[in-house]
């Protein structure tokens, strides 16, 4: 259920984003959703690939600092309000979120929400109470 | 003008047979009373009565800052502590500080050395001198403070800081002399300047500046501001403080007071001595002191020497502005710190020690230290906010470890340059040497 995240350390100067995209892309590894974390100095970029433990040992052989996180992907309606419901019921049961990105679904009318934070057990039972359709690790990695 | 003109100007004859027989007597008293010295001198089988000549300290091994600090705190004491009257420390802190103790006459030679450095500056009872400074454990207030009693200056013993309350002071008093280390005195210039106020029109006669590195061109920049001659004093705490040697009016090379100091110049790889002229790292014994007679000391400055006869009339030795470093300490904000503190201070913060550089630099007039280190497994999560704190925790943790405030910047692993064998850990953008 819990997506593999790739989250890898960059210093934010020119051109810093492109080599772990190259390194990816020369393993073969495909891009499912991305975001970027940054302060002057440094970014955080997180990925959701295909296949992690491929992209993460590919990183790492080119010297990049990565971390494996666990994350979870909820499918929502892709209309207006659809990612306020999500986040009422987070809010609701009190659960600091940390991030989260968003991707549309190739269902139609369908978004994909990933969301991290701490307490991500409790984060997915509030959620199951609530109905929301947690989207299976597989299914985001193959899309 | 002279403090002592009868020793400041021996004929060098005289004053190598004065100093041979002071050292004589030192090296007897630090045989006898101090086991470190006993024990040391022993093991290479050389003697007091070895001591012939003064070429003959050549036999003597070198006593280096980490056997001051194994001595830690009194061990190298040559008298009982009822005898010393005065304690100061180093600011450097690498493992444990170095403590300086000082009896009743050391006090009194320590005002002398500092007496005859004022008198060269020009600096008398007519002068009132403000010292800016550190009084504390730190040599530099108190030397000053004492010397400028001797020549019967009034002192203004402000310390560092406070810039603006300084310069109302300097319009208010009248002061004729500064004490400083060239960066805060140029700091001091341009508040100054920035309040509308001109420090040439302040009436300063005399800048001494010391405590950290500086060039030709800092010392034009400080006179410059200030519209009066600025003159290098040099010193350590080891040995005793500031005033082992000070610049004439010729501004020539600082005058090691020869009476009470021995220099020699090493080849800092070899440890053999290379005599005047040839640039080397300077060794310095303690030719007049009671309480703590220290022997030989290492001091890693890298200068020269020469006997020369100065412009002056003095007949002492003078060696040539610091250049640098035989070791890898840098001087930041008249502080020492040396990476092996940075490395402990990373070394508390994550369980391995990563790779790091010390960058330097002077953007304005203050020293500014950048920590790049390199981000690792250990220090490394999803969180911008963790990141932050972790930037913070080591910036916390080289601010406890060496006082000085640094910017740290994580940067990706293995974009550090990698060095064969020793690394260079420093990148010194001030342009000091």
């Amino acid at each position: 259920m819990k997506i593999k995240q790739l989250s890898i350390f960059l210093q934010n100067r020119m051109g810093s984003l492109s080599k772990p995209l190259e390194v990816l892309s020369n393993a073969d590894v495909n891009i499912r959703a991305m975001c970027m974390a940054d302060t002057s100095e440094f970014g955080i970029l997180r990925l959701v690939v295909d296949n992690p433990l491929k992209g993460k040992e590919a990183l790492e052989e080119n010297n990049f600092l990565v971390k494996i996180t666990d994350i979870i992907g909820v499918e929502m309606n892709d209309t207006p309000g659809g990612l306020t419901t999500v986040l009422k019921i987070i809010k609701d049961n009190e659960i600091d979120l940390e991030y989260l990105y968003a991707f549309t679904h190739e269902k139609a009318g369908k978004a994909i929400l990933l969301l991290h934070a701490d307490k991500l057990d409790e984060l997915i039972s509030a959620l199951k109470e609530n109905e929301i359709i947690i989207v299976p690790a597989e299914e985001v990695y193959n899309l | 003008m002279f403090w002592n003109e009868k020793i400041e100007t021996m004929p060098r004859e005289d004053l190598e047979e004065l100093q041979l027989k002071k050292l004589q007597e030192t090296v007897k008293r630090a045989f006898n009373k101090i086991p470190y010295y006993n024990k040391k001198y022993s093991e290479v089988e050389v003697y007091p009565e070895d001591i012939e000549t003064l070429k003959d300290i050549e036999k003597l091994p070198f006593i280096t800052k980490d056997d001051l600090r194994e001595s830690y705190p009194f061990g190298l004491f040559a008298v009982d502590i009822k005898e010393i009257k005065e304690l100061h420390s180093s600011s450097g802190t690498t493992g444990k500080p170095v403590v300086s103790g000082y009896t009743k006459k050391d006090l009194d030679t320590w005002a002398e050395t500092i007496a005859r450095g004022l008198t060269m500056m020009g600096i008398g009872e007519e002068d009132i001198l403000q010292n800016t400074h550190g009084y504390g454990m730190f040599t530099g207030g108190f030397g000053v403070h004492y010397g400028s009693h001797k020549v019967g200056a009034a002192i203004i013993p402000i310390s560092t800081g406070q810039t603006r309350r300084q310069i109302e002071i300097m319009e208010d008093f009248g002061t004729t002399g500064l004490i400083f280390t060239p960066s805060y005195g140029i700091h001091l210039g341009e508040v100054a300047l920035e309040d509308g106020i001109d420090p040439k029109k302040l009436g300063i006669k005399a800048i001494g500046f010391g405590a950290e590195g500086w060039t030709e061109e800092i010392r034009q920049r400080v006179e410059e501001i200030f519209g009066a001659k600025a003159f290098n004093i040099y010193g350590l705490t080891e040995l005793m403080g500031p005033g082992v040697g000070v610049e004439c009016e010729a501004q020539k090379g600082l005058h090691i007071a020869e009476d009470i100091f021995y220099p020699e110049i090493i080849n800092p790889n070899t440890g053999k001595v290379i005599g005047a002229e040839k640039p080397g790292e300077l060794v310095l014994t303690n030719l007049e002191r009671e309480g703590m007679p220290v022997i030989r000391f290492r001091t890693k400055d890298l200068t020269k020497l020469t006997y020369k006869k100065c412009e002056c009339g003095r007949t002492h030795a003078r060696i040539s502005r610091i250049t640098g470093r035989s070791d890898d300490m840098i001087k930041v904000k008249g502080v020492a710190i040396f990476p092996s503190q940075i490395e402990k201070a990373l070394l508390k913060v994550g369980d391995v020690e990563p790779h790091y550089l010390i960058i330097v630099t002077r953007p304005e007039t203050l020293d500014e230290i950048e920590v790049k280190v390199e981000a690792s497994k250990d220090i490394f999560f999803d969180g911008v906010k963790e990141m932050m704190a972790i930037q913070q925790k080591i910036a916390k943790s080289i601010e406890n470890e060496t006082g000085i405030r640094v910017k740290v910047t994580l940067v990706e692993p293995k974009s550090l340059p990698r060095f064969e064998g020793k690394a260079k850990r420093v990148i010194d953008e001030r342009n000091l040497h």
